[in-house]
């Protein structure tokens, strides 16, 4: 076997007319922690959908864990956890009834062993007896994950698993996830959060299905060629003003005392932003773009096909 | 306090309807439901049967014979289909359902009749259901006081009159006292299950579509068979509580006879279970949400209830509804829960039942599973 976990190309979906993902191609390498971004409705949980069986692609080959996404759905399903967007384990269930269930469906030998190990891991053992639905959000989603690696898969699919979820549960999950990746577990994961993207290996970046930009965090924010200014001082407000529909300005993004001018025509920019630098009450500084500036850069470029 | 707003009111009231035109299936639900109920109670229910099928077994041919069939089928209550030949027969059509009725006019009929030795006639009727056969029988009461009135002339004359010449013995087959119980309540026990049986299922598939649990489901390995399997047992088990249930209170609360094996019942019941279960099935592939499902299930329990010979006579419908009821599968299974415990029927006068039961559940599941879907597309 490669050592690519996912390896797809040409992958494409449609709903009805609309084209949700669009020749899509995918590398991913194992033990690597694959960050899936992009808009709402920009193809990740479908695309994520197709890797594990649960939609079949119009059109696109490849191989994910080494088998045919296209006819072997059934191994696939077999190595893969799949970590849905809502919490889809059984609210009625206990949360020792569910990992139990999951035990059983996936055919697992030392079933009781394994289910109580789990548990204990999660901390949850005196709690084993609790209904699924009465957890808290951030519970509930370490239940999703200790259900999802029950089975001991090779590829974990999670799809946003921590939206709505508290920072310092974030951060324990990121931890989680690390570990597993040094154990060579290869992880693809959805999210919203910029300081989630930034703890992946590598990043794709999906608008409309397609796929806009992929790579590490830096390649991607050296590769996205942005310029950024970053101006400081009062009273901001009377300067964004002045700098509506400048040439070369794309965005003005505030933050509290700061403002991001963000531009891709350096030069262009500069021109611009001149006279205002003058005699300007504020401080004005060149700097870096954050991942955040790529990524609405890229999504203002991208051409909604959605609608 | 807050006074009571026009436009906060008006603003449910208009969303209210936006929701309400939205869910397509409900909307047709409330417009078919009073629709179907009106055609059926309308059209398709007599609660006084006539043309009721009739057999004759004639050991002694004669005027009299032939004026008495006659006016059996100028009564409008009794159409004659068959002649029987022997005593055998004319217990197998009865036990098998095919005639409601059976006339038997006995050897040296004629002579006896013309001698005043006022033979006897023997009406056997199935009597299962009393409300079926009341009217028919009360017709016969009445007519046959002066049915020979036109074939008694000359010196035949001074037979007319009372008593009649000839004594009409009725015997009620399988339920003597005419008690509607022991029609009602063997009925019951596949109206409960066709009830509970269909809503449950479906309910339970859509519910997991609707928690979105089925997706985690589809994800893990695993197949369609394994799930539907899998949700069927549990309910197959609740059925068999509630034939239960329905047995002991029959037997006990209501003394029911229970003439045939009860074994054979049990038996049969896994069939029609499972045919109400794959309806209940292939509804929730449908279904978009529970509502929708138990809209569904009540659109298919409700013509069950009024057609299958549940609540009214089955002989008392038009051929159209008929037709209808002889589709569903509560028709044959009220006729195989009848037959066994007030007839005593084995398991050879059931099979013609329990074809249309497999038939029905053999289509219903292919319906089903060409609708379930293992993915989400």
């Amino acid at each position: 076997m490669s050592n690519l976990v996912i390896e797809v190309k040409g992958l494409t979906k449609y709903f009805g007319k609309r084209c949700v993902v669009d020749n899509l191609a995918l590398h991913v390498e194992r033990g690597q922690i694959y960050g899936f971004l992009g808009p709402n409705g920009s193809g990740k949980t479908t695309t994520i959908r197709m890797l594990c069986g649960l939609l079949t692609p119009d059109a696109g080959q490849g191989q994910c864990l080494g088998y045919n996404i296209l006819t072997q759905s059934d191994q696939i399903k077999r190595q893969v956890g799949y970590m849905t967007q809502k919490f889809t384990l059984y609210e009625d269930l206990t949360i020792h009834e569910n990992l139990d269930f999951v035990a059983r469906i996936y055919g697992m030998s030392r079933r009781r062993v394994r289910v109580s190990q789990s548990l204990e891991q999660l901390g949850l053992t005196e709690r084993a007896n609790q209904l699924a639905g009465s957890l808290s959000g951030g519970w509930k989603q370490r239940l999703a994950l200790a259900a999802c690696l029950l089975h001991e898969p090779q590829l974990l699919l999670l799809d946003e698993p921590t939206a709505g979820v508290d920072p310092k549960a974030r951060r324990d999950f990121w931890e989680q996830i690390h570990q597993l990746s040094a154990q060579g577990i290869t992880t693809l994961v959805s999210t919203h959060y910029m300081d989630e993207a930034e703890r992946c290996h590598r990043l794709a970046y999906l608008a409309y299905g397609n796929l806009l930009v992929n790579g590490t965090v830096q390649e991607v924010i050296d590769h996205s060629g942005l310029t950024v200014w970053t101006v400081m001082g009062d009273n901001l407000w009377k300067l964004q003003a002045q700098l509506k529909s400048l040439p070369g300005l794309e965005q003005v993004v505030p933050f509290g005392n700061l403002l991001h001018l963000i531009g891709q025509d350096t030069d262009l920019l500069q021109a611009s932003i001149a006279p205002l630098m003058t005699n300007s009450p504020y401080e004005w500084q060149l700097s870096k773009p954050t991942l955040e500036d790529v990524f609405i850069s890229l999504m203002g470029h991208a051409q909604d096909h959605s609608l | 306090m807050i006074k009571f707003s026009l436009f906060r009111w008006w603003a449910i009231v208009i969303k209210e309807f936006i929701q309400m035109r939205r869910d397509r299936l409900s909307f047709g639900m409330m417009v078919g439901i009073p629709l179907m109920q009106l055609i059926l109670f309308g059209f398709a229910i007599n609660s006084d049967p006539k043309h009721l099928p009739t057999a004759v077994l004639i050991a002694n041919h004669s005027v009299f014979s032939r004026t008495l069939t006659h006016a059996l089928e100028n009564s409008g209550y009794f159409q004659l289909v068959k002649i029987a030949q022997n005593e055998e027969e004319v217990n197998r059509l009865l036990a098998l359902g095919q005639v409601q009725f059976v006339l038997t006019i006995p050897n040296d009929f004629a002579r006896q009749l013309i001698r005043k030795e006022h033979p006897v006639l023997l009406l056997e009727a199935d009597a299962t259901d009393p409300a079926a056969t009341s009217n028919a029988l009360g017709t016969l009461n009445i007519l046959i006081q002066n049915v020979f009135d036109r074939d008694l002339v000359g010196h035949l004359q001074h037979l007319r009159g009372k008593p009649p010449a000839v004594e009409l013995r009725i015997h009620r087959k399988y339920n003597p006292d005419g008690i509607t119980q022991y029609n009602v309540v063997p009925g019951l026990m596949g109206v409960i299950l066709t009830m509970t049986m269909i809503m449950i299922t479906a309910l339970a598939m859509t519910r997991e579509k609707e928690r979105g649990t089925m997706e985690n489901l589809l994800a893990t390995p695993a197949r369609p068979l394994e799930v539907m399997l899998g949700k069927i047992i549990p309910y197959i088990l609740i059925g068999y509580i509630q034939i239960t249930i329905i047995l002991l209170v029959s037997r006990f609360f209501f003394q029911v006879p229970m003439l045939g094996s009860l074994k054979l019942l049990y038996g049969i019941a896994i069939l029609f279970i499972a045919a109400n279960l794959s309806v209940g099935i292939t509804f929730s592939t449908l279904a978009k949400n529970q509502l929708q499902a138990v809209q569904m299930a009540f659109f298919f329990f409700l013509p069950s209830l009024l057609l299958s010979g549940f609540m009214f006579p089955f002989r008392g419908m038009p051929h159209w509804a008929q037709n209808i009821g002889e589709v569903l599968p509560l028709t044959h299974f009220l006729r195989l829960v009848r037959g066994i415990l007030l007839k005593g029927n084995g398991w050879e006068d059931s099979v013609p039942e329990i074809i249309p039961i497999v038939i029905f559940m053999t289509v219903v599941i292919l319906l089903g599973v060409l609708r379930y879907r293992k993915t989400l597309d």
